[in-house]
């Protein structure tokens, strides 16, 4: 699509307000609705929609396969290593209440990191399926 | 009879259409469109049902990001579909049947909205009551996924990185295979 230049200006403009869309929903998730998954689905949604319209070789630049790969683990071991923290604090397994001062701030400490590791697993697992469509034409 | 049964009505009677096109419209393009408006008029369901969240995934999941994979898909396989000579009886007994199964099983469930149901007398009442207590969260959505069931989240995200391990296994041509593939070549030459 290189050569079509409406849906590369609107590309252009859209795609940042997409990735914020998605960082809001991600952040904003305990008071509405959204979380991890959602803003991961929205980011990979912005990034294949950035490696539709500029090509493949753009988005690898970007955001490279390895990069990607790794990212699809670290957002799991995230999720499992906050689980383990807790543990190692003295409480049960993902039993975030041991790491704040209090209850509610340990609470919000640990459901943002979670989330945060749905998020980073679904938005790469997105991206890696693309790559892997969009990279057997060749 | 409020306007809310007209909106519901409304819109089942837009997904029943748009599940007849994607049957009936040979243009693949067109059908990952369609399937595109069927997520979105089902994530509108959701809204008119109170589940925001379930509406927010099934639009970003469906209406978002399997549109987008289908038109990656598509780029590469071409936009027009095979016709096919097999006869369309049987799949179409198997889905009557089990169309009629669940529609049977409907019948055990309780009227819509009844403050008796099983759900709303179970746990429900103690998340609505604690959750804030407990959490702070505003969102009880949340606290429930990410705290109070967070094994069953954590599963899920395995389950995620188990899809993503799943398709970088299959689909993408590694180089060692590449080089056994060329030795054997080599070795049929010689």
């Amino acid at each position: 699509m290189k050569h079509h230049i409406v849906p590369r200006v609107i590309a252009k403009l859209f795609i940042p307000g997409i990735i914020l869309f998605g960082l809001y929903v991600q952040f904003h998730g305990d008071y509405g609705p959204g979380g991890g998954f959602q803003a991961g689905v929205i980011i990979g949604a912005a990034m294949i929609l950035y490696g539709l319209i500029y090509g493949l070789n753009d988005l690898k630049k970007v955001a490279p396969s390895n990069i990607i790969i790794s990212l699809i683990a670290f957002g799991f071991l995230l999720y499992a290593g906050v689980g383990i923290v807790t543990q190692i604090l003295g409480a049960n397994f993902l039993e975030y209440g041991v790491l704040g001062h209090t209850q509610k701030e340990g609470q919000h400490i640990g459901i943002i990191l979670v989330e945060l590791g749905v998020g980073i697993t679904v938005a790469s697992v997105m991206v890696i399926i693309f790559y892997m469509f969009a990279g057997r034409k060749n | 009879m409020s306007l809310e049964i007209y909106i519901d009505l409304i819109l089942v009677i837009f997904l029943a259409i748009t599940g007849i096109a994607v049957i009936y419209v040979r243009n693949l393009f067109a059908v990952a469109m369609l399937s595109g408006i069927y997520s979105l008029l089902m994530a509108s369901i959701f809204v008119v049902l109170d589940a925001v969240d379930v509406a927010f995934t099934e639009a970003a999941v469906g209406a978002g990001i399997s549109t987008i994979l289908m038109l990656g898909v598509l780029a590469i396989t071409g936009n027009r579909e095979k016709v096919s000579n097999k006869s369309p009886i049987l799949p179409l007994l198997i889905v009557i049947c089990t169309g009629a199964l669940l529609v049977y099983g409907t019948w055990d469930l309780p009227i819509f909205g009844d403050p008796n149901a099983p759900v709303h007398t179970h746990v429900a009442p103690e998340y609505i009551a604690n959750t804030y207590k407990h959490t702070g969260m505003p969102n009880i959505v949340t606290a429930v996924l990410a705290s109070y069931r967070g094994y069953d989240t954590l599963g899920e995200v395995g389950v995620i990185f188990t899809a993503g391990v799943g398709v970088l296994l299959l689909l993408s041509r590694r180089k060692t295979t590449n080089k056994l593939n060329q030795k054997s070549k080599s070795e049929d030459q010689s």
